[in-house]
């Protein structure tokens, strides 16, 4: 037995401890995967050579930590190199039995002897009780000179384990390897003492072996010898390069696991594990019989979202499935109506879904269990993965193309995984087995189609009722007033749904106070906030790629997950989750065997208390039980029967603590949950009810009054109830995939259980009982506030005495009313503040302050509640001045196009003259404005934004910049993007942002360049190439887990980064998203302070915070919660005239602030002046605060939290479980860690290609003398040609120099972002091939790629270039002569190409520029795309199908100034790269020109046509939908 | 929203008035109601503001205003006229009567033409009379509880109203012999028709309301007897006491404070007969009056419809500005200079005068000694409140206020000449009558009575709202105060 000892030990995975807001938990990663086998299965030292040169030549995907030295994780996993071990076991007198027949246990064990030596006692005491003989110990030799300190602190002591099969049939060996791991690793997380948390088994295998660690890729071979020994001999070698968001990556973390390396993210993990667990209890499988139990828990919590997802992998393979069919089940393809696909494919997917839901995130996976090695891809494609095979059998898959080098003669095909497919390896067979194939001989193993249709269940086949349910107007009033339902709701969120079928859109930000501390009765949905995706994982674009999202889902009763039978398909089967009050009655009255719907009211009684609704709740549980026992396999929790005396429980509550309680009870999987509640009615509601375990709902009372509104004429068109219901439903099944979507997930059935949300003001009790595995991290109310509050609005329903009102609640919670939702903004604070900076009053200032401060009216923030510690005061004349606090301060991001001309240069111009700096935002910038005006005014922005649209992101635009923000995500509408509808897009804001007048705009929600942390730091490094005077800022929006993503761009090498609050403003973003997204950033600034500090990171990056920042007691509070920089958003705006009318999105802003409309515009009145006042009076009065605080400066000032304190009485009777201790937590070893940025980041800009190649040609650049390079390249070269365009942007202008000035010839593969942002007069040739976002932002100059001299294969039919190339392009051209990745060319806005083929979402968003495919195309082809042309050379005749024909039309080409812009670019893509292919069709263009077909965008075409009339405005007015949402 | 940009289509219309040759040659009404079809494209410049000033920052009854002008475009006249009454118990006065603090912090007028918020107001309501839809809304239940209201002004029948509806036996005392208080005897016919208020009193009395008039409460009932026979009491007798000009020749006989003025012509209006002595007419006479505020026009136009040979209106104050001085922002009322239908029908209006002795003819007064004023800066700059800061907003946004001084003009002293001088100079505070001192209220500094947040005065059980809390106000605020006195009382009445 291990002895207690006394000190704390560190988390089970080596990972601190949770402290403060910092929380293991949130740790994300990306990486460099790969893998490299001989086909012919020998083993050979090489193999481990070239696999270990793969690793190092991935290096820049990974990152290191704090101490700049400890790599986050490198690893290999290979065959059992037998003959190695043999030597070396021999030596030591131990003879190995036939490979095969021992397992080789490669062991990580504390360093310290004496728990090590308990770690493998037990290992061997429990090895021996599962019938293996222990053949010996071997300890792995290791050197760790080269380790970083993080990594040498925290290194285990490596050993392997050889055990005897023993008397286990050969074929169950691995298994009975997998029960020894299983339960070694249970006992030993069991034990409490310090030194076993650094145990952990890598492998156990009778096969493979794992060498991996807290390593870079060039450290591992100098950490293991072993690899380096020539008899180290493997066949294949996976391997992985880990990037870590913080530095606590930790030895056991590092990969590949025993199965599986991963590059991505599971999104929808909490959901997967809920689902693992409710499903733990019935798992059967008669390979493992009885033992099954030993492997339970089958998921080892603590582990990363990869270790998990292997922990499962294992489990359903050890149970028999092949790998190949088990990555099926969890990484299915897309199959939606739009893929061609068998019957058997889909018959098998939609088999699976109803077994298992897909792990959904973006992902490339390798696995190999021995004889299969192979790759796959998630739906979606977001991470790359490029192979390459020899003629000699030689198999390269990774992450990107060149990691080894291969000479062009050895070649035999270069390809790329694409969305869904797998890619296999079978050393048995010794060939490479194709997707096709793969997934036919899965599809067609069992009559799955065949199974699907005998079995599924439908809605529509049960029995149709013959009433339809109705509510009569009284009840129905009643229902409103105990559901909280309002007039505002009525208005702004219902009969916008019901009218338009979309999603009722709002402006500017959120200011109504949080849910906890609000003083109206809140439903239970107010204090959850939608988690979103953030760096680590992209969100979706729901509608232009909406092929790939699914809302179909399965209710009822699952079976044994590791079994397969006809039965386990014989679930309901339902198209959404929502159902009618019909739907619901053809449910209750079912006569079908297998569904046994039982109805279980969800009530409690009117004059109870939280000890009542608790008890309510057993009563739910006690019940639910019963009925599963009698057979019921739908649940339906009801609250219909509420009246007098009793009162509904939340159905959020009801469903997740029913929810949670059966999964204890290991009875989840026998029923489905349906809620039929009268609360829900939003977006957000039914998100949050299927969040956390609802299949469906029934929001009756949504439905009944939406029929009211329509019978009542309230819509905004005249519609029958019947559509308005449909469009009512539309609504929220459009809503439900964008919250998804936001989050990365692609299908409900990943979504379902899934919980990504965080709670705000909900206590810790109810959270762990009800909500189990929520983040909740600032306590808050419990079940006698609950029920207090849901008593209030029943109160409401059934008055003690008399009728109800016969009006609703006013509401106020979007729009200020008076008696409503308090608000930050009161028609007081505004007046004030605007006569303060009119009039240059700062008694004025200080009356609106008040305001906005006094605690007791605006108990609106978390802030709002804090109080600072008294301290010893100094002079206010010491404290640094008002002039130098400016600097500190920033506007904050908001784009011309949102604001008008006016307004944005206003703003530019003051903050110019304070010497702070203003935020373009994502619409461009006029090059006008890079020049002082005659008055020496200066409009510039000093911040410069890089937004997911990338509008107007030029070479000259990024060098005009002090700083580069990404915009990673926005507060009002995280985890999305937005759309600028073509009545604002003018002449002017056209040229600007390099596109059309007139047509509509989009910016996509992911960054198309940033899928994963590794992909950030390339932008941050493209941006840094080409602008190496700006700092590098990237903007986060508060969510839990910032402070790691916040670590990740630290270690990505950003100078600062910005965590935005939640309440930030917007020009038009849906009303949920305004309101449910995205949190406080109290939170999640002390969150990231506390985790940079933690990570040693803080030193090398500066913070900014904003949202809802108004004065100086907030900036002080946010410095010390650990900013140093400030942004303002609104109070800028109002400083200029805003007075919060709310209409951005309607361009009809009346004081012509937020508009483009000229009579609009004309109306604006504010100044510079204004502006300045407004700053100059904040930093005032953070002056008073400082020296009140006793501090001179500001940097002595930030991240002192210890000098806030919780106002001592928290009055409010719902603030009462406020626990602010985790905002408030003093970091560890505060002392020692700088709290503020005092150095620059290393961004090692010296050692790149283009530095070496800026002194050859500086000639070039001073002199205009053409120059010709000729150079090998590497991957390791990336953004080659960047920082030569950014300086010669910056000395000759955009117009760049004169063509082919510059002409580079490279040879080899180069890396990422070859030619990003590429200027005028450079050329690019590259023989050879190149990876991912060729051509980013290029802005001129040209980039010729052709395939390696003497490559074998047809260039058509070969990969040369990766994915999201062209990205944001705005000139140039491209000629690629072979097939091109994923979304090529997206966001092209002036790019002309010429590509021999490309994979799905091909010139997605694009805007302007001319793309010429001489080949086959994927899906999605022409999503949102508005402008622009594409020629596509369509042999198959099946473009059309495989196009995304929203906004394009398909027209051939036989205008003559087509013909001519066609011809002259195939000619052109023949001259440069001597294609086959271009030749052929030049030869006989008259025959082949009938097969292009010409994409043309709708709304350009007409944009085209008014401008030739010489219009250049469109003035039909859109709806207001529009601005979000396309059509 | 109605129309998101109808703002932009429509231009604002006022109402029209009607000739003023004609107007001048009776009692009635001067305003013509705005044309329905009007309505509706005035409705629709309603932005729905975020914000919306009208209602959260100028009408102190927040009258929904965004929603019901939504409701107005969309046809929806009766939803519409349900929120108008959901703040609001008489509409159709306020729609006649009330400055419209809402349009002055329209958000359209800070560059534009406000929305006419009063007109729409008046034209939903009188669309609800004729169509039938206002109609008696009686308590289901009685509750048994007995409320005297102590005068009928607006504030006191708001608060019956409410009182009544919550099932409580209401009775009303007034003091004159018709109920109304000041919307009957302060405000002339050609501003209110009292039509208006008798249709809107016989829905109180459906209701239940009784009342009792020609008793003034502490006189004619006694305290004691309030006490034995009421639940609670409510104190609405506004806040009548004049404020006088006590400069050398107020003894003149044809000196006459602006109340009694208006009160006789309602009076002769009504039909009453006035006693030849009595009698205060202007007829063929010289008038001057003092004061230029809304009283002060309203005798204005009294005497201009009774034949004045000539009037002459005097302020203290210096003429206002046309348009809002920055120190006077949106969406603060703005003190600017207004121009009442009645400066319209003629007249002279001075400013920054000061009048320094009546001078008379034997008994009579016959002319006025003035001066003129220069105004200093204010000593401090100032925010301008808004007389629509309302009470129920529990933010102090306390403002710096700065005091000006004047001085005399030498040498600018003039005379006029006046047959009938009439003091419009406002009321200082609530009479203190037997009532109040039998039932021992307490007063405020100023005079009037006070109350806490729940409008209890000193005397448990007794409450008191309107001017006679507030000091002289607007209609407006009167019926706010009355109605959430009657809020309180009905908490009271619950719990007591």
């Amino acid at each position: 037995m291990p002895e207690p000892l006394n000190f704390a030990r560190r988390g089970a995975a080596g990972l601190p401890p949770a402290r403060g807001l910092y929380d293991p938990a949130f740790e994300h990663d990306g990486c460099g995967i790969g893998f490299i086998a001989r086909l012919d299965a020998r083993p050979d030292h090489r193999i481990v050579e070239d696999a270990v040169r793969i690793l190092v030549n991935l290096e820049h995907r990974g990152a290191v930590g704090g101490d700049l030295a400890t790599g986050d994780g490198a690893g290999l996993l290979l065959p059992i190199p037998d003959a190695f071990l043999r030597a070396e076991l021999g030596a030591a007198g131990v003879e190995l039995p036939e490979p095969g027949d021992y397992g080789l246990g490669m062991v990580f064990l504390p360093r310290d002897p004496a728990p090590a030596e308990r770690c493998a006692g037990r290992l061997e005491q429990i090895a021996r009780d599962e019938g293996c003989e222990i053949l010996g110990w071997r300890d792995v030799p290791t050197d760790d000179t080269t380790l970083g300190e993080l990594a040498r602190a925290s290194r285990p002591q490596v050993r392997q384990i050889f055990l005897g099969r023993g008397r286990t049939p050969a074929d169950a060996f691995e298994r009975r390897l997998y029960i020894v791991r299983r339960s070694v690793e249970k006992t030993i997380a069991s034990w409490t003492d310090a030194g076993a948390g650094a145990f952990y088994i890598p492998s156990l295998s009778s096969r493979t072996v794992v060498y991996k660690g807290m390593l870079s890729g060039s450290q591992l071979t100098r950490f293991y010898p072993d690899l380096m020994g020539p008899a180290f001999a493997a066949a294949f070698a996976v391997v992985h390069q880990r990037y870590s968001t913080n530095t606590f990556p930790t030895w056991s973390l590092a990969q590949p696991f025993r199965l599986i390396a991963h590059n991505g993210e599971i999104n929808a993990l909490r959901g997967n594990i809920n689902h693992m667990r409710a499903r733990e209890a019935d798992l059967r499988s008669p390979a493992f019989g009885r033992e099954i139990e030993k492997v339970k828990p089958v998921i080892v919590e603590g582990g990363s979202d990869s270790a998990i997802f292997d922990n499962v992998l294992e489990l359903l393979v050890q149970a028999g499935r092949s790998g190949p069919h088990a990555l099926m089940m969890m990484i299915p393809e897309a199959w939606g109506p739009r893929f061609l696909m068998s019957e058997d494919k889909r018959g098998f997917y939609e088999y699976h879904a109803a077994i298992m839901e897909p792990w959904d995130g973006p992902a490339a996976i390798v696995f190999a269990d021995g004889r299969y090695i192979g790759a796959t891809l998630d739906r979606n494609g977001l991470r790359p993965c490029r192979y390459t095979i020899t003629r000699d059998g030689l198999v390269v898959v990774a992450s990107e193309t060149g990691v080894i080098d291969i000479e062009p003669e050895r070649i035999l095909r270069r390809g790329r995984l694409q969305p869904g497919k797998m890619f296999l390896v079978d050393l048995a067979e010794n060939r490479i087995v194709p997707d096709i194939e793969i997934k036919a001989k899965n599809a067609r193993r069992k009559p799955y189609h065949r199974w699907v249709k005998a079995n599924r269940i439908e809605l529509r086949g049960l029995f149709t009722p013959s009433r339809i349910p109705s509510k009569e107007p009284d009840r129905l009033r009643r229902e409103q007033h105990a559901f909280g339902y309002s007039e505002e709701e009525l208005r702004m969120v219902l009969a916008p749904m019901a009218s338009s079928g979309q999603e009722a859109i709002g402006s500017m930000g959120n200011d109504a106070a949080l849910a906890v501390l609000s003083e109206r009765p809140q439903l239970l949905f107010a204090y959850f906030k939608q988690l979103f995706a953030q760096v680590t994982n992209p969100p979706i674009d729901p509608l232009r790629e909406e092929l790939v999202m699914s809302l179909m889902s399965f209710v009822g009763p699952e079976r044994n997950l590791l079994d397969e039978t006809p039965e386990h398909a014989r679930r309901l089967k339902l198209p959404h989750p929502i159902l009618t009050p019909e739907d619901l009655m053809r449910l209750r009255d079912a006569r079908h065997p297998d569904v046994v719907p039982r109805d279980i009211p969800i009530l409690f009684p009117a004059g109870s208390d939280g000890e009542g609704l608790r008890r309510a709740l057993d009563a739910v549980f006690a019940e639910a039980e019963e009925a599963v026992a009698q057979g019921a396999t739908i649940l339906i929790l009801t609250d219909r029967g509420l009246d007098k005396d009793h009162a509904a429980i939340p159905s959020l509550l009801a469903t997740s603590a029913l929810h949670h309680h059966l999964i204890r009870r290991g009875l989840r999987t026998h029923v489905g949950l349906v809620v039929e509640t009268g609360e829900a009615r939003e977006v957000m509601h039914a998100a949050l009810l299927v969040g956390y375990g609802a299949a469906a709902l029934c929001p009756h009372v949504a439905f009944a009054t939406v029929r009211q509104l329509a019978e009542g004429g309230l819509l905004e068109a005249a519609l029958l109830a019947e559509e308005a219901a449909d469009r009512y439903i539309t609504a929220l099944k459009k809503g439900l995939l964008k919250t998804f979507s936001r989050m990365g997930i692609s299908t409900i059935r990943s979504y379902q259980m899934a919980q990504v949300f965080e709670a705000v003001g909900l206590g810790r009790e109810v959270v762990e009982e009800y909500f189990s595995g929520t983040p909740s991290r600032v306590g808050g109310i419990g079940l006698e506030e609950i029920a207090a509050e849901t008593l209030a609005r029943h109160a409401r329903a059934f008055p003690a005495e008399g009728e109800p009102e016969k009006l609703l609640d006013a509401g106020g919670a979007y729009h200020l009313r008076a008696g409503g939702e308090k608000h930050l903004w009161t028609p007081e604070a505004i007046s004030r503040l605007q006569h303060a900076v009119r009039t240059d009053n700062y008694e004025s200032f200080k009356a609106y302050t008040r305001i906005i401060d006094d605690r007791a009216c605006s108990r609106v923030t978390l802030r709002s509640l804090f109080r600072f510690r008294e301290a010893e005061p100094v002079p206010i004349d010491e404290v640094e001045p008002v002039e130098s606090l400016l600097k500190r301060f920033v506007s904050a991001a908001m784009s011309f196009g949102s604001l008008g001309k006016e307004a944005h240069e206003c703003i530019a111009i003051a903050m110019n003259r304070l010497g702070a700096k203003s935020n373009s935002g994502e619409g461009g910038e006029d090059p006008e404005r890079y020049r002082p005006l005659a008055s020496g005014e200066d409009r510039c922005s000093r911040v410069k934004q890089v937004a997911s649209g990338r509008f107007g992101v030029s070479t000259e635009y990024l060098v005009h910049a002090d700083e580069l923000q990404i915009k990673i995500a926005q507060g009002a509408k995280p985890g999305e993007g937005g759309q600028l509808p073509g009545h604002k897009v003018t002449a002017e804001i056209a040229r600007v942002r390099y596109t059309t007048p007139g047509v509509t705009l989009i910016s996509p929600p992911p960054h198309h360049d940033i899928y994963s942390i590794e992909d950030l730091a390339q932008l941050i490094y493209d941006l840094k190439t080409v602008n190496p005077e700006a700092r590098i800022s990237v903007k986060l929006v508060a969510e839990v887990g910032v402070g790691t993503i916040a670590a990740g761009v630290a270690k990505a090498r950003a100078d600062t980064v910005l965590i935005a609050g939640h309440d930030g403003g917007t020009g038009a973003s849906p009303l949920t998203s305004i309101k449910h997204a995205g949190l406080p950033w109290e939170l999640g600034l002390a969150e990231t302070q506390q985790t940079l500090i933690a990570n040693r990171l803080r030193d090398r990056i500066r913070v900014q915070t904003d949202g809802q920042l108004k004065t100086g007691r907030d900036v002080a509070i946010a410095a010390l919660l650990g900013a140093e920089e400030f942004g303002f958003g609104t109070t800028v705006l109002v400083s200029i005239g805003c007075v919060m009318m709310r209409k951005c999105h309607l361009n009809t802003c009346p004081v012509g602030v937020a508009t483009q409309d000229p009579v609009l515009r004309s109306r604006f009145s504010g100044r510079p002046e204004h502006v300045e006042r407004f700053f100059r009076f904040i930093a005032q009065e953070l002056r008073e605060h400082m020296a009140s605080l006793g501090f001179r400066t500001l940097d002595e000032m930030v991240g002192r939290v210890d000098r806030l304190d919780v106002a001592p009485a928290v009055d409010y009777w719902k603030a009462r479980g406020l626990d602010f201790s985790a905002i408030l937590a003093v970091p560890e070893d505060s002392s020692a860690s700088p709290r503020r940025c005092i150095r620059a980041q290393d961004h090692d800009l010296a050692g790149r290609l283009d530095a070496h190649l800026e002194a050859k040609v500086r000639a070039a650049i001073e002199e205009t003398k053409p120059v010709h390079l000729r150079l090998p390249i590497r991957n390791v070269h990336r953004a080659v040609g960047a920082g030569l365009s950014g300086r010669i942007v910056k000395r000759c202008g955009a117009a760049g120099l004169p063509e082919d000035t510059i002409r580079l010839d490279f040879s080899g593969s180069a890396g990422q972002s070859l030619g990003a942002f590429l200027a005028p007069g450079i050329t690019i040739r590259v023989k050879g091939d190149a990876n991912d976002y060729l051509g980013k932002g290029m802005s001129g100059g040209r980039i010729i790629l052709v395939p390696p001299k003497g490559m074998a294969g047809r260039p058509h039919e070969n990969i040369i270039v990766g994915n999201t190339v062209l990205y944001g392009a705005t000139g140039g051209e491209a000629y690629l002569c072979g097939l091109a990745g994923e979304r090529f060319a997206v966001r092209n806005s002036g790019a002309r190409a010429v590509v021999e083929g490309v994979g799905d979402h091909g010139c997605e968003y694009m805007t302007g520029g001319v793309v010429v495919v001489l080949g086959p195309t994927g899906y999605n082809f022409a999503a949102g795309m508005s402008g622009g042309v594409a020629y596509v050379f369509d042999e198959s005749e099946l473009f059309g199908t495989r196009a995304n024909l929203d906004m394009v039309d398909l027209e051939s080409v036989w205008t003559e100034e087509d013909r001519r812009q066609l011809r002259a670019l195939v000619e052109a893509h023949a001259h440069f790269t001597a294609s086959p292919r271009a030749r052929m069709i030049l030869e006989d263009w008259e025959a082949h020109l009938p097969l292009f077909v010409k994409v043309m965008p709708m709304d350009y075409r007409r944009a085209l046509e008014r401008m030739r009339l010489g219009e250049d405005r469109d003035t039909e007015t859109v709806s207001a939908t529009e601005e979000v949402y396309h059509g | 929203m109605g129309k998101p940009t109808g703002f932009l289509e429509y231009a604002r219309r006022n109402p029209t008035k009607r000739p003023v040759e004609e107007r001048v040659r009776d009692w009635r009404a001067v305003e013509h109601a705005l044309p329905e079809e009007d309505l509706l494209t005035q409705a629709a410049r309603c932005m729905d503001c975020g914000i919306p000033y009208c209602h959260a920052f100028g009408c102190p009854l927040a009258s929904r205003v965004p929603e019901f002008n939504d409701l107005v475009y969309r046809g929806r006249w009766e939803q519409a006229l349900e929120l108008l009454h959901a703040t609001n118990n008489f509409p159709e006065i306020t729609g006649r009567v009330c400055p419209a603090l809402c349009e002055a912090a329209c958000t359209l007028s800070i560059n534009a033409e406000a929305v006419t918020i009063r007109e729409i107001e008046l034209g939903l309501v009188e669309r609800g009379w004729r169509e039938g839809w206002i109609r008696p809304q009686p308590a289901a239940r009685r509750s048994g509880r007995r409320v005297a209201v102590i005068g009928s002004g607006p504030a006191g029948l708001a608060a019956a109203q409410q009182l009544a509806r919550q099932g409580h036996d209401v009775v009303v005392f007034e003091k004159a012999d018709r109920v109304g208080g000041i919307l009957r005897y302060g405000i002339p016919d050609f501003k209110l028709e009292k039509w208006v208020l008798d249709r809107r009193l016989e829905q109180l009395r459906a209701e239940g309301v009784a009342f009792e008039t020609n008793v003034e409460a502490g006189v004619d009932i006694s305290a004691r007897y309030l006490r034995r026979s009421f639940d609670a009491i409510c104190l609405t007798a506004g806040a009548r006491l004049a404020r006088d000009l006590t400069i050398p020749g107020r003894g003149f006989e044809g000196i006459h404070f602006a109340m009694d003025y208006l009160v006789q012509q309602n009076r002769r209006n009504a039909g009453d007969t006035i006693p030849r002595v009595e009698e205060i007419l202007a007829a063929d006479k010289r008038v001057v009056v003092l004061g230029g505020g809304d009283t002060g026009s309203d005798c204005v136009g009294t005497a201009r419809r009774q034949g004045a040979r000539s009037i002459t209106q005097i302020e203290l104050l210096p003429e206002p500005p046309k348009d809002r001085p920055p120190e006077n922002p949106w969406p603060t009322w703005p003190t600017v200079l207004r121009t009442s239908s009645s400066h319209e029908e003629g007249g002279d209006r001075l400013w920054s005068v000061l009048t320094k002795e009546f001078l008379g003819l034997g008994t009579h007064v016959r002319g006025l000694r003035c001066v003129r004023i220069v105004w200093s800066e204010p000593d401090a700059a100032r925010h301008v409140e808004s007389p629509a800061v309302k009470p129920r907003q529990a933010c102090p946004a306390r403002a710096a206020t700065g005091r000006r001084s004047f001085h005399e003009v030498p040498d600018s002293e003039f005379r006029l000449e006046a047959d009938l001088v009439i003091l419009a100079l406002g009321f200082v505070h609530a009479e203190a009558g037997p009532l109040v001192r039998d039932l021992g209220i307490d007063l405020d500094p100023r005079g009037n009575l006070r109350v806490d947040e729940e409008f209890r005065t000193s005397a448990s059980g007794v409450f008191a709202a309107g001017d006679a809390v507030a000091g002289a106000s607007l209609v407006v605020r009167a019926i706010d105060q009355g109605r959430r006195m009657a809020e309180a009382v009905d908490r009271f009445l619950r719990t007591a």
